[in-house]
Order: structure tokens, then sequence, then C-alpha cells
């Protein structure tokens, strides 16, 4: 009996690190705990988790191909490029004179002269068509001064264009920065659309988590009730639903995790052989061990953030009658 | 350490379920609720820790006032009292050792502190062999019983108990009640709401009687 005398509140007389100690032994079973509760039911945390794991992993995989697609333009310098096509019949000489000319213009940062025997071995060792050439009586490949121009502004552009135009032995001027423009287009169109896509999945990421737990919370709502009676503070309470949605995103991430790098081991044998044919010998990476936690750390909070909106808007809801 | 003043309950359903009740009780007292049902016995206790605020009036607990407490005071406020539901409030899900366990866990107390006070709480109310069994195979009696242990175990200086004798036979009800008047022996305050009238006479506490809302008579001591 005496152990049963009533001496006032039992917190009051618990000092502060007492309070730690206990605050931390519930977060260390409420971790545990909350995982334990996903196996009860393990084909609905399955479920879940694989939806989440699809959502997250979309995204990351079209990103990743959005990285393999900058690298290409990485490649290029940056700078638009004008080709002068030269007469097929000018002299080496001729030519490299004219290259010096050109490269000491002050609307003009550099140029460079290809002559009729590299632009044959140039394309001879990209275009696989070296058997036909060597057939052809003479190199049929024009000389070519490659330009960059020192402003690509509209007008100077212009200006630039039209007296290069005037320069005897001009075959034919190409200004490349029209297709670069519309591939650079293209491609912060697709990095828009990926943006998107990745911000809509990730909502999606919050209310599928969200509806678990606002189920979770359904089916526990007696439990809820009797540990608000018996004196269970509001963060008591929704300690084991964070945890649910931590372990809920994380178990996403693992997935999604597991979807790319399987995916990234697909598709790399067929990127690898379109980026030789580029002259590039970019290979598409296995997510890193930098990356990975990237992918976990992310999955993890969007659980917790799913928690948390979901908790806030269910819990308070439930009190005791 | 419990003052009611002038307190009012109206729902808002416009039903009046407490008007104007005043009483005071004293640390270690031991007081009956009386009252036909729908008198505002379970009103008033729900005020006690808060599960209900007034319309009217003031709640004084140790000091603290009930009806302006912050809702995360509720909590510790609820720690301070053990309450004996009617409907036992039992978690079918947890075996009798965890449900009686449950306020000392929140409380945040070592799981050795918990071990040894479940048990002596468990032995108390005669249940010590029971704590591996789910509530769901107990009888009526021993559901409450374990009600009462988890009431207890926190060593709450107010112990409230709604019916606790409702659905039992004579013999169980006075085993119950002699728990309840050992526990007030040892300085915890009780207040037990029943209808039992002829229990009331019998142990002639005082007796805090409620009809239609309001406060009829209030003896001290008889």
């Amino acid at each position: 009996m005496a152990n049963l005398t009533a001496s006032g509140a039992s917190l009051s007389r618990q000092g502060l690190s007492d309070r730690l100690a206990a605050w931390g032994r519930h977060h260390r079973f409420v971790f545990k705990d909350a995982l334990l509760r996903l196996f009860d039911t393990p084909l609905a945390a399955i479920t879940t988790w694989m939806v989440v794991a699809i959502a997250l992993a979309l995204p990351i995989i079209l990103y990743l191909l959005l990285n393999y697609a900058g690298t290409l333009r990485q490649d290029w310098d940056g700078s638009p490029r004008i080709s002068l096509y030269l007469d097929r019949d000018v002299a080496e000489d001729v030519a490299g004179n004219m290259t010096s000319r050109i490269a000491a213009r002050a609307d003009i940062s550099s140029a460079t002269l290809i002559t009729k025997q590299q632009a044959l071995l140039d394309f001879e060792r990209h275009s696989g068509f070296g058997d036909i050439l060597n057939s052809l009586p003479d190199n049929p490949l024009p000389a070519l001064i490659e330009i960059t121009p020192l402003s690509t502004a509209g007008g100077d552009i212009q200006l630039l264009l039209a007296s290069l135009q005037q320069e005897e032995l001009v075959e034919e001027v190409v200004y490349d920065a029209e297709w670069m423009l519309r591939l650079f287009t293209m491609l912060e169109l697709a990095e828009r659309l990926t943006l998107s896509i990745g911000i809509v999945l990730a909502v999606g990421v919050l209310l599928i988590i969200g509806n678990t737990i606002r189920l979770t919370i359904e089916n526990r709502r007696s439990e809820i009730e009797v540990v608000k009676l018996v004196g269970g503070t509001d963060s008591f309470v929704r300690r084991p639903f964070l945890y649910l949605g931590f372990w809920l995103g994380l178990g996403g991430a693992v997935g999604a995790w597991l979807v790319v790098q399987t995916s990234i081991g697909y598709l790399s044998g067929p990127i690898e052989r379109l980026a030789q044919s580029y002259r590039n010998d970019f290979a598409l990476q296995f997510l890193g061990i930098e990356e990975t936690a990237l992918v976990l750390l992310g999955g993890s909070l969007l659980g917790v953030l799913a928690s948390v909106f979901s908790v806030g808007r269910h819990l308070s809801r439930i009190q005791p009658k | 350490m419990l003052t009611f003043d002038q307190v009012s309950k109206r729902y808002p359903s416009g039903k009046e379920a407490l008007s104007g009740v005043s009483f005071n009780m004293e640390a270690g007292e031991f007081a009956f609720l009386t009252g036909h049902s729908g008198a505002g016995k379970s009103t008033l206790m729900k005020l006690i820790i808060a599960m209900e605020r007034p319309t009217n009036g003031q709640i004084l607990f140790n000091g603290e006032n009930v009806n302006r407490i912050s809702n995360s005071r509720v909590a510790y406020l609820r720690r301070q009292v053990g309450v004996v539901f009617q409907n036992h409030q039992l978690l079918f899900d947890r075996n009798v050792y965890a449900n009686v366990a449950l306020p000392l866990e929140i409380g945040g107390h070592r799981p050795s502190e918990i071990r040894g006070r479940v048990r002596a709480a468990l032995s108390k109310v005669g249940l010590a062999d029971r704590e591996n069994h789910f509530p769901i195979t107990l009888s009526g009696g021993e559901q409450q019983r374990v009600g009462i242990a988890r009431a207890v175990v926190n060593r709450p200086p107010l112990l409230l108990a709604d019916e606790p004798t409702g659905n039992l036979d004579p013999e169980l009800s006075k085993d119950i009640m002699d728990l309840f008047l050992q526990f007030n022996q040892v300085g915890v305050t009780v207040v037990i709401a029943t209808h039992d009238i002829s229990l009331v006479e019998r142990i002639g506490n005082r007796r805090i009687d409620l009809n239609q809302g309001r406060l009829r008579d209030s003896k001290w001591p008889i």
C-alpha cells in the first residue's frame, strides 16, 4: 500500500535530465514501434511504399537523362560558331592567309582553318563512309574556316555575316545559332517539364502518405482518446504518426533508389553507344553515395512533411468523449 | 484542493447540465456524488479533467484555474487526476499490464519503476496473475479493476470514479468500494459518482447531491 500513496503530481518530482531521458526513450520506442506496426499489415505497407517509389523514381530518372543532355551542351563551348566554306579550288596557303586576316578582325574572337585534308580525315573518322570517299578520284570536301564571333547580339552578328558574305573565295557562310537555339529551347522545355512532373509527383507522395496516416489515425482513434484521457500531451500522441510518415517516406525512397539503379543499368548500354556516336564519352552513372543519401533524405523528409500536415488536420479533431 | 464556484454548463443544444454549482473539497476527503441519471454527475466529472469547459463560474484544482487552463496544460492536469470510467476506457489491443502501464509511460517513468508500480497496482486490485491477459478475456468486474489500477498507478492526489459499481453484484461492489476506502485512508482525495443510495448510506461519507443540475444537499460529515 505504501507505494500507492498519493504524493502529488509525479511529473513535478522529475528533474530535467529525467524528462530528457524519458523523451529520448519514447522517441526510440516509437521509432521502432512505428516500423513494426507497418509490418503488421505488410500488404498495405508494401503497396504504399511501391506507389511512393514509382512517384519518386520517375522524376529522378528524367532528371538524370536531362543531365545527360546537359553534358552534350557543355561539350560545345557555349558560343555559336560561323562556318565559312571556301571555294573548292582555293590553295592551302591562300586559305591560311585568309584565316589570319579574318582572325585579326576586331569583331572576331578566333578563326581556325580546317583544310581539305583535315576535313577528309574528320569525315572518315566520324561518318564511317571512309571507303566511299577513298573510291572517289579526289577529295570532294571544301576547306573551311571556323569563326567564333566576339558578340552574338542580333545586330552585330547580322553585320558580321553580311561582311563575311562579301569575302572573295567564300562559297557559303553557315551560322549554326539557329538549330543550337532550338536545341537549347527544347532542353529548357524538358527541364521545366521535369520540374513540373517532379512537383506534381511530390505533391502526390504527400497526399498518398498523408492519406495512409489519416487512415491509421482513424484506426487508432480509441487509443488516441484513452491516451489523451490519462494525460498524454499532443506531442506524445503525434509522435508515432510522425515516425510512421518517416518510415513510409524512407521505404518509398529505398524503392525509388532500386528502380532508378535498375533503370540506369538497363539504359546505360544504349546511351553509351549513342554518346559515342556523338564523339562523347559520356556514360550514365549509377547513383553515388551522395546522391543516394539525397534520395533517402528527400523521401524521408517528404514523409515527415506529409505526416505533419495530416496529423495537424486530423488529430486535433479527436477528443475523448 | 477542489473548488467549484457558481459553475454552470450549458450544452449547445440548450440543455443546462449544471447550474450554479458550488462546493469545496479538502485534500483527503471522500465524497459521493449522487443524483438520478442525467442530473449532471458525468458533466461535473468531465469539467474537473477539462473534457468539457464550464459556461460560467470557476473551477480551482490545486490552486490552478481549470476553466482557463490552456490546451497544452490539460495533459498535465489529467496526470494529477486518476479517473475510473464507467465504460472502463481500456485498450483492447493491449494486455492488462500495458493498459495499467500507460499513464506511467506517458509520464516518462523509467521501465524498472514502471514494472514495480504496475505490479503493485495490479496486486492491490487482485489481478496480479492476469497481467498478460487481454481485457476482452476478463469479466466486467475484472475490467473495472484494471481501470482502477490504471487510475491509481500514477499516484494521483485526486481519484474520480464514475459509477464504479454500476453493473456489479453486491459482493463485488463492496470489494471495489473497500478499495476506494483504502486509497482514501492513505491520503487520496476520492469522489465517486453513483446512484446506488443504499451503498452511500451504508458508508455514510459526505454526499454531494445533484438534482437537475443543481446542488441540492451537501453534508459533511453525516
